[in-house]
């Protein structure tokens, strides 16, 4: 193979900025309460308005009275599909970036409802009081069709999607003969898994809040992970120039995915705006969070096989999801198993299952928090199996090149995770056997899991701007989903002009900035970080230039020059430096500036596979009589090439693992399938982690160096942190307690039904 | 919301003449004038459309504060007393520890910095299809269905449920009242009355809206505790779906008296389970004058249980009552796990 150039301009260290545990550079904005989220901005004259849901599953709205709802005071309008003014027609004027294969969503467009709780009027009020008072004195009459909203009812009735959204892969062909390997192995299990739909339920719930200005055009402060995709999308569906279109998002309140599709209350606001020519702001409420995109329910069975010294002969996946009737969301969720561990005999195999239900959408690792825990269980069970420990069955399949494509990875340091890992959490040399460690009325467990998520990078651009006063001013459209954004691209920014953090100003959020992509995947700072480095590099370049040009400069003919504290410095002599507000002083220019475009850097990537990886290791002590489970211990071991911010990036894993515990232990939606509809729609009944069952997180992240991912050798962290975890704790109640529950949340009923069954 | 007129009255007398014109309602929770104090229920629910009185009448100003020795040895919670104000009190937890831990078990700290006594008492079930008004719900909508018996109802009643209504009442602090054999004190236009805790509440039967024997024009303004010798064996335990902020799926508020190293007294009350507190005396009769001890708590929980019956997603809890029941009494009587 023909060795491919070096990447260009990539990061060396030993850095001072990037890699510090700088604490977020917006904190004291967001817990001072100035930061300002969507539904918050005050408007004169803005009206509000309420979402009138459906209480049907599937059918057709027959008759909608708002004689009584336009009676109340203060209410302007409302809206229905009766009323609606003219929309586009075109399924493709309603696809937004993250829009999978199908006919997305048009709230109000028609009589049809295909899902529970679909929008099916608005009321537009001068206070939100009134529009609420109103939404609930609408009168719906239905004409209930039949529905299917169970997935294991439906299970039967499947089709198998292609390449129908961005970012996910068919799986591979299959290799060898797994069917006949798994039947000829001398060790084997074959299980099956069930996970409950998880809705995303950020603390901020969605809103939007659209000005209305005389000219026509609107600012939109919107709660989304993309503004551009936002303003793009409204765009499409009102038949708008861009011009006329501004969207703001600089501070989210948690999204998790949720915010990477434009929801139908961004939707409805603009229609109301627009009709009305007035400001109006539309935001859900908390059971109405329930009422669109979700992690979808799924069936899967994994079997394995392997020969007596635990070499893996046989693996098979297979995985049935929820979508919805229009559109194929698909997460593939397969894909993984065949990546993870080296096996001859492969297949994967994923399909789809109709469901009327709102299309599902991308949470926290789509696809890999569902299907990689199912591998990690069988990979444990495996491993009891054989009379083998959990790792040294990894270590035996270690892949060290990507089984799924040949590809070498382009950094991989799972056994570093592995071994760092074991050695925080003290897992012994050989593991005592299930339900043999006892402390008082509860039995103690370990258990421990690998996790992997894809490095991915996408087109970004930015701006840096210097001041003749030596501050830094950088602007991307990117947003910050409370990942740490701001602050790691100061720190990107600082690092590579020699600046201190607090020099740099960071501007995001607002679709007039330099395009950025929709802030998902754990791309962003591979991609937008990438993009600042680029335009930092730009203006390094010119300072250099300018530096070495000025009158009597100490840098005259220095070829190689470095930044450090404000100066511009010669590489072979420190003492040869220049202060870069005298750069720009002798140049006679006021501000600097430079916009770049960052691109994977495709060579490398076409070569490579991509990830990150993990490693973790829980302890859980479950109560032998009452079935309860309590989380004591958590390690997390993350390879993710270079950390930009410990603090940062340490607590988006925290967050992850938090979140693998609610998804472990507590998170389900529960449907009525008689009603089609999720019941327990709220915060007080669909349970998420609290603090008490919250117990001390360990997170380390292990020395990773990649001269492939991007210059800045940072692989982003959003999602690696909750992929191991459900799988360790799984592991952990069966070491614990000798019972395995693969129906996910792992609930009390679900354990005592396993300890009742125990020989 | 509906919209509601507000009043603030000074007085007790006041507030009466503002509940007078509820005569007639059918039950106090469904009275088109309601009393609030902290809110933490009754406003969530006007929210939700779910509750939609016509008048509000602000009992705070009401001197109904405070926690006051009985005079025979028992404590008198006043009914605005917030929950954190009794459960901290020194009288309540030396004397009354079970109710202490019982109260701390439920909400969280804010709640129960707002939440009342009187209010606590009287707040509503947690049933799905009660909260969400496009389903069924007989408690909610009289005669309109019970969507939970077929449906979704991992937290309902396994004991005294009907083919009306499986809702349960989610107190904590109601299911150790109802073990400490507690009095509620109600005032209306004839003057005051007590009604003993197992009263107080009511089963669905047919009747699912009705849900309490107070009232609709009265007002609780006490819970009475009497005096007794439970403080040394007794506790409150509570099986839930995560350590904090969940209502319990099976509680169990238990004491014992216990003399020579046999029981001499012994209460049990279930929470989760019932539509109210489920107290089964006849059960707890059986562990009288014997010797404490895993095979005698069994018993009584094979007692309490016989009649209880699930509806699918609830089942469970039938046997998780039983482990509950068994632990609780294990802890109250000291003994350690074999």
């Amino acid at each position: 193979m023909i060795p491919i150039p070096r990447m260009p301009g990539l990061l060396e260290g030993p850095t001072t900025q990037v890699g510090k545990p700088v604490s977020r550079v917006d904190g004291r904005l967001k817990v001072t309460g100035a930061a300002r989220y969507a539904g918050e901005h005050a408007i004169p004259g803005l009206l509000h308005g309420y979402v009138v849901s459906s209480a049907i599953a599937k059918g057709r709205v027959t008759r909608i009275d708002t004689g009584k709802a336009m009676a109340v005071p203060g209410v302007v309008h409302i809206l229905t599909h009766e009323n609606r003014p003219d929309l586009a027609w075109l399924d493709r004027k309603w696809k937004d970036q993250d829009a999978p294969k199908g006919s997305p969503l048009r709230p109000l467009y028609d009589a049809n409802v295909s899902h529970s709780l679909q929008p099916v009027a608005l009321v537009v009020a001068e206070s939100f009081e009134a529009a609420r008072l109103a939404a609930r004195l609408v009168e719906v009459a239905y004409e209930a069709e039949p529905h299917q909203t169970s997935l294991l009812m439906n299970r039967d009735i499947t089709f198998t999607p292609g390449k129908d959204k961005g970012g996910f892969e068919p799986p591979p062909a299959p290799r060898g003969d797994a069917d006949a390997a798994l039947a000829a192995a001398e060790v084997s299990v074959d299980l099956e898994f069930t996970q409950a739909a998880e809705y995303h339920n950020p603390i901020e719930m969605h809103a939007s809040t659209v000005e209305y200005h005389p000219d026509g055009s609107l600012t939109i402060h919107d709660k989304t992970q993309g503004v551009l995709n936002c303003q793009s999308w409204v765009c499409g569906v009102f038949n708008l120039p861009k011009s006329s279109v501004r969207v703001l998002s600089p501070f989210v309140g948690g999204a998790f995915g949720s915010g990477l599709r434009p929801q139908h209350q961004l939707f409805l606001a603009v229609l109301a705006a627009l009709a009305l020519k007035r400001s109006v702001r539309v935001e859900l409420s908390r059971p109405q969070m329930f009422s669109f995109g979700h992690r979808p329910e799924t069936w899967q069975r994994v079997a394995l096989g392997a020969s007596r010294d635990g070499t893996l002969t046989a693996l098979v996946h297979e995985a049935v999801q929820e979508s919805s009737q229009a559109e194929n969301y698909v997460e593939i969720v397969v894909n993984w198993s065949g990546q993870q561990y080296r096996c001859d005999n492969v297949r994967l195999d994923y399909r789809l299952s109709r469901l009327d239900v709102h299309t599902p959408l991308d949470q926290r690792a789509p696809g890999a928090a569902t299907g990689v825990p199912a591998l990690e269980v069988a990979m444990d069970e495996l491993a009891w199996k054989l009379g083998m420990d959990p790792i040294q069955l990894r270590l035996k399949n270690y892949a060290e090149a990507d089984p799924n494509t040949g590809k070498p990875f382009s950094s991989k340091e799972l056994r570093a995770c592995f071994r760092q890992g074991a050695e925080r959490f003290g897992w012994p040399d050989h593991l005592p056997p299930p339900r043999s460690m006892r402390d008082g009325r509860e039995l103690v467990g370990w258990g421990m899991a690998a996790g992997v998520w894809d490095a991915m990078q996408n087109p970004a651009s930015a701006k840096a701007t210097l001041g003749a006063n030596g501050k830094l001013s950088i602007a991307t459209a990117s947003s910050d989903i409370g990942t740490g954004t701001y602050t790691v691209l100061a720190q990107v920014a600082a690092e590579v002009l020699g600046l201190e953090t607090a020099d740099v100003a960071v501007e995001i959020g607002d679709s007039s900035l330099p395009q950025a992509p929709i802030q998902g995947g754990s791309w962003t700072v591979s991609s937008v970080g990438s993009a600042v480095k680029a335009a930092c590099d730009q203006l390094a370049k010119r300072l250099h230039a300018l530096a070495r040009d000025a009158e009597g400069s100490p840098l005259a003919g220095v070829g190689s020059v470095r930044f450090a504290d404000g100066h511009v410095v010669a590489q072979d002599d420190p003492s040869r430096r220049m202060p870069i507000q005298q750069v720009m002083r002798a140049a006679g220019l006021p501000v600097l500036e430079e916009k770049a475009l960052s691109v994977p850097y495709a060579l490398g990537r076409l070569r490579h596979t991509l990830g990150t990886h993990s490693a973790v290791f829980v302890e859980v002590r479950v109560d032998a009589e009452l079935g309860t489970v309590r989380v004591t211990r958590v390690v997390s071991a993350i390879a993710a090439g270079r950390i930009i911010n410990p603090k940062t990036a340490g607590s988006q894993i925290l967050g992850a693992v938090v979140w693998g515990v609610g998804m472990a232990l507590e998170e389900e939606a529960m449907t009525d399938h008689t009603l089609g509809r999720v019941m327990n729609h709220d915060l007080a009944e669909y349970h998420v982690p609290v603090s008490a069952d919250i117990p001390d997180i360990d997170v380390v992240f292990v020395e990773e160096h990649d001269e492939v991912v991007n210059a800045l050798g940072a692989k982003g962290v959003g999602e690696i942190g909750i992929v191991g975890v459900p799988a360790a704790i799984s592991n952990a109640i069966f070491h614990a307690t000798g019972v395995r529950v693969r129906d996910l949340p792992i609930t009390v009923d679900k354990i005592r039904a396993g300890l009742a069954a125990l020989p | 919301m509906r919209p509601f007129s507000y009043a603030r009255p000074d007085s007790l007398d006041g507030a009466l003449a503002e509940l007078a014109g509820n005569q007639g309602a059918p039950d106090a929770s469904a009275a088109p004038v309601r009393p609030v104090a902290g809110g933490t229920n009754l406003l969530d629910l006007m929210k939700a459309d779910v509750m939609r009185p016509t008048r509000l009448v602000d009992i705070t100003r009401l001197a109904l504060r405070g926690i006051t020795e009985t005079g025979d040895g028992g404590l008198r919670l006043g009914a605005l007393s917030t929950n954190a104000e009794t459960a901290w009190d020194e009288r309540v937890r030396a004397r009354y520890p079970l109710l202490h831990k019982a109260i701390l078990a439920g909400a969280s700290a804010q709640l129960r910095n707002m939440a009342t006594n009187g209010g606590n008492i009287l707040q509503r079930t947690r049933c799905y299809y009660f909260y969400d008004t496009a389903t069924p719900c007989n408690k909610r909508a009289p005669g309109s269905g019970c969507g939970a018996l077929t449906g979704v109802n991992r937290i309902h009643a396994i004991l005294g449920a009907s083919e009306h209504c499986i809702a349960t009442h989610p107190s904590d602090m109601a299911v150790a009242l109802a073990a400490l054999d507690a009095t509620v004190r109600v005032a209306g236009p004839g003057g005051e009355r007590a009604i003993p805790f197992a009263d107080f509440h009511r089963l669905p039967g047919d009747t699912p809206h009705r849900e309490t024997t107070l009232r609709p024009e009265e007002v609780v303004t006490a819970i009475d505790l009497p005096a007794d010798n439970l403080a040394r064996h007794s506790t409150y335990l509570k099986a839930r779906d995560r350590a904090s902020y969940a209502f319990a799926l099976v509680s169990a508020a238990v004491a014992l008296e216990l003399e020579d190293g046999v029981v001499r007294g012994a209460r049990l009350a279930l929470g989760g389970v019932a539509h109210k507190p489920w107290r089964d005396r006849d059960a707890e009769a059986l562990l009288v004058g014997k010797a404490p001890g895993r095979a005698a708590f069994a018993a009584v929980a094979d007692a309490v249980l016989r009649d209880a019956k699930g509806h699918g997603h609830n089942t469970f809890k039938i046997g998780l009552a039983r482990s509950v029941i068994v632990r609780a009494f294990e802890e109250a009587a000291g003994l350690e796990p074999s």
